[in-house]
């Protein structure tokens, strides 16, 4: 009997930045004039894996790392350590090689190159990696626009003659271009109007039936991801703190740090209700709290976890857990 | 007889030139703001909710031009008034608060002196009594620390600590009616709750009218009384948050509550509206939403009425959902 | 403080078409751009427009030498701009200095924008120590005044057209580097770039199609200032008898034989040259002007 193998497997990435001096700066070292090189741990030993099929919702305010995760996973940063497997196998990145996995990108406007016709950027790269003839460019193009819902005549138009939610469908069409098995959306309808926003989620929803995409869904919006996602990932700086079916999270949140989003999200059906914020403000991700990075603002938090990173825990069937309260 | 309004804007119309012409960026606005109340401007992009902020702030520079309608604040006529009418009004009654907040902050000045300067400007009060005021209401905004923060520079703050200076800046002179043009839209999820939380709290205890622009209706939802929406330059329903949310009568007010994923089973496709906001040029004659609308027909080529409802619900369609299950 | 409502532009229009529109927008751009034309014009047809060669020594006649403006040759012609100590045509002469002037300025520019670019570019792209060193080797050479450069490239290589284009090149391909890097680091951090590196696409690709033509407007804005100022330079070189040789003279040098004449009342033989000078260096300054705005991403449009 063999076990399936997770379409994507990350086991402990992490991935940092580091301000490295330049030649001034290490010349200026030797004298002793040392500034101390900053590390971001944008991304800090990060295990969790995607079936295929799955849209897992990734989820976290702003210096939690998603969108860096996110990157790691389609190829354009290197992970500092840690491995990413893609159906069992180390992913390989390099330039001339057709990735499985493609990024959809958040802003509209600066994701589609402003010089290139739109039917170009869409077939430029399955022609660079023989997926078809040149001479088949064209009617690929068409296709592909038609496929996301626009017009097929459009190819030959510039990207500053559409409107933000149609170069959406233009990123998405690009990406669909090299057949990927797995689709990684930043923040991918966080720009959009709400009207625009429901058209292409569903263009999503419907590609993944059409195509049996796989996606890792990145979002601020809890609204959007409860609505889209399979399972749900909650990120802060850095680290996962709670990962479980989407129901199941919404229902049952465990760790504090969900618990506290969730209640902070607007809702339509709220009206005039006194909010109760979390206290303190997300810390730079420059110098992020020792142990547990949310305890400055938790309100159940406990000696330890100022001193000690609890590890993720898993609670029940697919509901894991970062939290010293589980223990 | 209702008291007289705040604000009491009729029939406002701001144009901008354009290559095919003048054409309207709002279109014939009208709302009534009442001292203490907090009134959500909501629409989507090209609505023209930010340019209405804008125009009652005189703020509107060309290619822009209010051509028509008045807007009276606490009585004063707006449209045409004087550049000094103006600037006596902006920053003492009538305030703003932007999007991003370093619209409102200069890097190059430390807090206090921007505070400051904003106090002086309206009350001849000396610095000291003007940096009490500056103190209190870093409080009031939930900045701990405020003599050490009114010594720093604006780099120095995060984002969402910007955006509660830029308020505070605000309620410096103790306005009478505050425009926040979708100030929290930028900000985190956990950083927006404390914000909406502090403006609710402060607009209670001042009895400060707040206009909140934003595209997002849940914060409507939970922080205003009276809800406006736009579309295409034009109020399509105004009403109580309740009416507007719970019983929408407008077309395209239904088509955004549908669209909001928490408003559709799990996983069931979302209720989208078709089509794309019409730009500036290619505004359809009429009905602007007509196009877009599934209860469309030939009537609706002609501008549409302004129709009353029970307490003040108002829409402008010529055929309003007047059965909605919601 | 207001930004007009988005999407006012038609619908089906090319980069160019709008770009032109856009650039039409300026009067003052307009009418320099048609004096350059005109420049451009007279310069490239020099040969068949000019009343006389002035270079042939055997046409001149020492007879018809410092003639005021609309003077009659000894054979009856006009000299509309009068003669020089040597009885050459003021008209032709200048004629062909701006011929002269304008090859050496366009030559120097476009070798160094496309030596500039290159380097600048590549920096940004590959960045690491290949960068730095580069740009530290920029700052240097942009630390020294042109004219001190260009003198001293000449004195070591001595004097003679290609001398001076080379001169002039080394002095302005700095310029374009740093330039070119600049634009470089603004669209290598755009999505747009993300996702050719993303889709797998080969690295010359990117930087060929998606890079270096996102960067060419501020180049193109630079390279006509600069050609400007390669002109202003080597007629400085000129003026100073360290430039291009009698045999091909240009605006400069016409300049600077004029210039003992002076005192004695016979501007002309400065003058004119000068004034044609001015007028180039004008049209091209407008030109460069009207284009920054034009090009600029943060006007909104």
């Amino acid at each position: 009997m063999s076990v399936s193998v997770p379409l994507l497997d990350l086991r402990k990435v992490s991935k940092r930045f580091t301000t490295s001096p330049d030649l001034i700066e290490r010349m200026a070292a030797k004298f002793g004039f040392a500034a101390p090189a900053q590390t971001v741990h944008a991304v800090d030993q990060v295990s969790f894996s995607i079936e295929a099929g799955e849209v897992i919702g990734l989820v976290g305010e702003s210096g939690c790392g998603k969108s860096t995760l996110g990157r790691v996973i389609a190829g354009l940063h290197k992970a500092t350590e840690g491995e990413v497997l893609f159906e069992g196998q180390p992913l390989n990145y390099a330039p001339g090689v057709r990735p499985a996995i493609q990024m959809i990108f958040q802003d509209p406007f600066a994701s589609l190159n402003p010089r290139k016709r739109v039917g170009d950027a869409i077939i430029e790269a399955p022609i660079a990696h023989g997926l078809i003839a040149a001479s088949q460019a064209k009617e690929q193009a068409a296709h592909l626009l038609e496929q996301v819902g626009l017009d097929a005549s459009y190819v030959r138009r510039f990207p500053h003659q559409f409107s933000g939610g149609q170069r959406a469908r233009i990123g998405i069409a690009r990406a669909l271009a090299v057949e990927p098995t797995l689709l990684v959306c930043d923040e991918a309808v966080a720009a959009l109007d709400v009207s625009i926003q429901a058209q292409v989620l569903n263009l999503f929803m419907d590609l993944r039936e059409r195509l049996s995409l796989t996606y890792l869904f990145i979002s601020h919006d809890l609204g959007v991801v409860r609505h889209i996602a399979d399972r749900v990932v909650v990120m802060y700086l850095g680290r996962v703190v709670e990962i479980g079916q989407t129901t199941e999270l919404h229902a049952h949140p465990n760790h504090p740090y969900t618990q506290a989003l969730l209640a902070e999200v607007p809702r339509l059906d709220r009206r005039n209700i006194d909010y109760t914020p979390i206290k303190g403000e997300i810390p730079s991700p420059l110098s992020p709290p020792s142990g547990c990075h949310f305890h400055p603002r938790c309100p159940h938090a406990k000696p330890v976890c100022a001193e000690q990173a609890p590890p993720l825990r898993e609670l029940s069937n697919g509901h894991w857990s970062a939290c010293h309260l589980n223990s | 007889m209702s008291p007289m309004s705040l604000l009491e804007i009729t029939s406002l119309r701001t144009e901008f030139s354009t290559r095919q012409g003048l054409l309207p960026a709002v279109d014939d606005v009208s709302l009534r703001v009442q001292p203490g109340e907090i009134l959500g401007l909501v629409g989507e992009s090209g609505s023209g909710k930010s340019v209405t902020g804008f125009s009652i702030l005189g703020l509107i520079d060309a290619p822009g031009k209010i051509t028509q309608g008045s807007i009276l604040f606490e009585g004063t006529e707006l449209v045409g008034a004087s550049d000094e009418t103006l600037r006596q009004l902006r920053g003492d009654r009538l305030a703003m608060i932007f999007q991003d907040p370093m619209m409102t902050l200069n890097p190059v000045l430390r807090v206090d002196t921007q505070m400051i300067e904003t106090i002086q400007a309206h009350r001849s009060m000396s610095s000291e009594e003007a940096r009490a005021r500056c103190r209190e209401v870093l409080v009031q905004v939930g900045i701990a620390s405020p003599d050490e923060r009114l010594k720093q520079y604006p780099h120095q703050f995060s984002g969402g600590m910007r955006q509660r200076v830029a308020i505070a800046i605000a309620l410096l002179l103790r306005p009478a009616l505050i425009i926040a043009d979708e100030p929290t839209t930028a900000l985190d999820v956990t950083v927006q709750g404390q914000i909406l939380f502090e403006m609710q709290r402060l607009t209670r205890e001042t009895g400060t009218a707040l206009i909140w622009i934003t595209h997002d209706l849940a914060v409507v939802a939970g922080l205003a009384q009276r809800v406006a929406v736009m579309y295409a330059g034009r109020i399509v329903e105004s009403g109580t948050v309740q009416q507007v949310l719970n019983t929408p009568l407008h077309p395209y007010t239904r088509g955004l509550l549908d669209s909001v994923p928490a408003n559709s089973e799990r996983g069931q496709r979302l209720h989208q509206i078709p089509g794309m906001t019409p730009s500036l040029v290619n505004r359809p004659k009429g009905c602007a939403f007509r196009n877009r609308c599934s209860y469309a027909q030939a009537d609706c080529e002609i501008d549409p009425p302004v129709q009353h409802f029970e307490q003040e619900h108002i829409v402008r369609c010529v055929r309003p959902l007047t059965e909605v299950k919601r | 403080m207001t930004t007009p409502p988005l999407s006012v532009q038609p619908v089906d229009e090319t980069p160019w078409r709008q770009f032109v529109r856009d650039f039409m927008q300026s009067r003052i751009a307009l009418c320099g751009l048609a004096l350059l034309v005109v420049v451009l014009f007279l310069a490239l047809f020099a040969p068949w427009i000019a009343p006389q060669n002035p270079y042939d020594l055997s046409k001149l006649d020492l007879m018809d030498s410092k003639l005021a403006p609309g003077a009659q040759s000894m054979m009856g012609s006009t000299f509309w701009l009068g003669t020089d100590g040597m009885g050459r045509d003021m008209l032709s002469a200048i004629l062909y200095g701006l011929r002269v002037s304008l090859l050496v300025g366009v030559v120097s520019g476009v070798i160094a924008l496309a030596i500039g670019a290159s380097l600048g570019v590549s920096a940004a792209f590959f960045g690491g120590r290949y960068e730095q060193i580069l740009m530290r080797i920029v700052d240097i050479q942009l630390g020294f005044p042109a004219i001190l450069v260009a003198l001293i490239l000449i004195a070591v290589l001595g004097s003679g057209v290609e001398k001076v284009i080379m001169a002039l090149i080394t002095v302005q391909w700095a310029y374009y580097a740093r330039t070119a890097r600049s634009a470089a680091l603004v669209e290598r951090n755009k999505e747009y770039m993300e996702a050719a590196r993303g889709l797998g696409l080969p690295t010359w690709r990117v930087l060929l199609k998606h890079l270096i033509p996102n960067t060419l407007p501020p180049l193109i804005v630079v390279g006509t200032v600069q050609v400007a100022h390669a002109i202003a330079l080597e007629a400085t070189l000129s003026f100073l008898g360290l430039g291009l040789p009698i045999t091909e003279p240009s605006l400069g040098l016409l300049i600077a034989n004029g210039y003992e004449y002076m005192l004695s009342g016979k501007y002309w033989i400065s003058v004119y040259p000068g004034v044609a000078l001015l007028l180039t260096i004008v049209a091209i300054n407008l030109v460069g002007d009207q284009l920054r705005d034009v090009l600029n991403p943060r006007l909104a449009r």
